[in-house]
């Protein structure tokens, strides 16, 4: 899991079944330091998050079962948390 | 599994039911002499107590996370699963320590 930013929306007209009616967005993966970790990715949203929110991300199977655990949808990365803040050690 | 330092914590109010009463800590993967190795990333802490500055085993495999948990459908891919006493790694024999 990591923190990310979300930095825009994408909107499909053909897709899979699967993700009908899911909310894609573009996220910045972000370090602890809020520094960029990474190129952008686009992410199914399970919690509402909009553009310009600090958010956290599942990747890889887990993204599918965040969404749905019977019926798995195409997706490797998830949004699953709103972040209201980071505190870090000293 | 990874061994890393937990930097921090991340508050969240809105999140997915499975993270609900479930502590997640920023982490730093960190090599044999405890340097940081690698990026940052979050993990959960279920049971282990594991608080800023402590140096812990990270699982990185959701399916282990599962059994561990007891739920098949859990989104949760790292987990904090022991929080370390000490770290022995000799130097190699006729190489320098480090």
């Amino acid at each position: 899991m990591y923190l990310g930013k979300v930095i825009g929306t994408v909107v499909c007209e053909r897709k899979y079944e699967g993700l009908e009616g899911k909310r894609l967005l573009v996220v910045q993966p972000l370090d602890h330091t809020r520094e960029p970790s990474g190129p952008p990715e686009v992410a199914v949203d399970t919690v509402s998050a909009s553009p310009g929110t600090l958010v956290y991300l599942v990747g890889s199977r887990e993204a599918a079962l965040a969404v749905s655990a019977s019926q798995p949808p195409p997706v490797d990365s998830a949004i699953v948390g709103l972040v209201d803040s980071v505190d870090l050690l000293g | 599994m990874n061994l890393c330092r937990v930097l921090g914590t991340v508050t969240a109010t809105e999140k997915h039911p499975a993270f609900a009463a479930r502590r997640l800590m920023v982490v730093q993967p960190v090599d044999e002499a405890q340097k940081p190795a690698g990026k940052s990333f979050l993990a959960v802490d279920d049971a282990s107590q594991a608080g800023p500055g402590d140096l812990v085993l990270v699982l990185r495999e959701g399916n282990g996370v599962r059994q561990l948990l007891g739920d098949k459908t859990l989104p949760i891919r790292s987990l904090i699963v022991a929080v370390v006493d000490a770290v022995d790694v000799p130097a190699p024999a006729g190489g320098p320590g480090r």
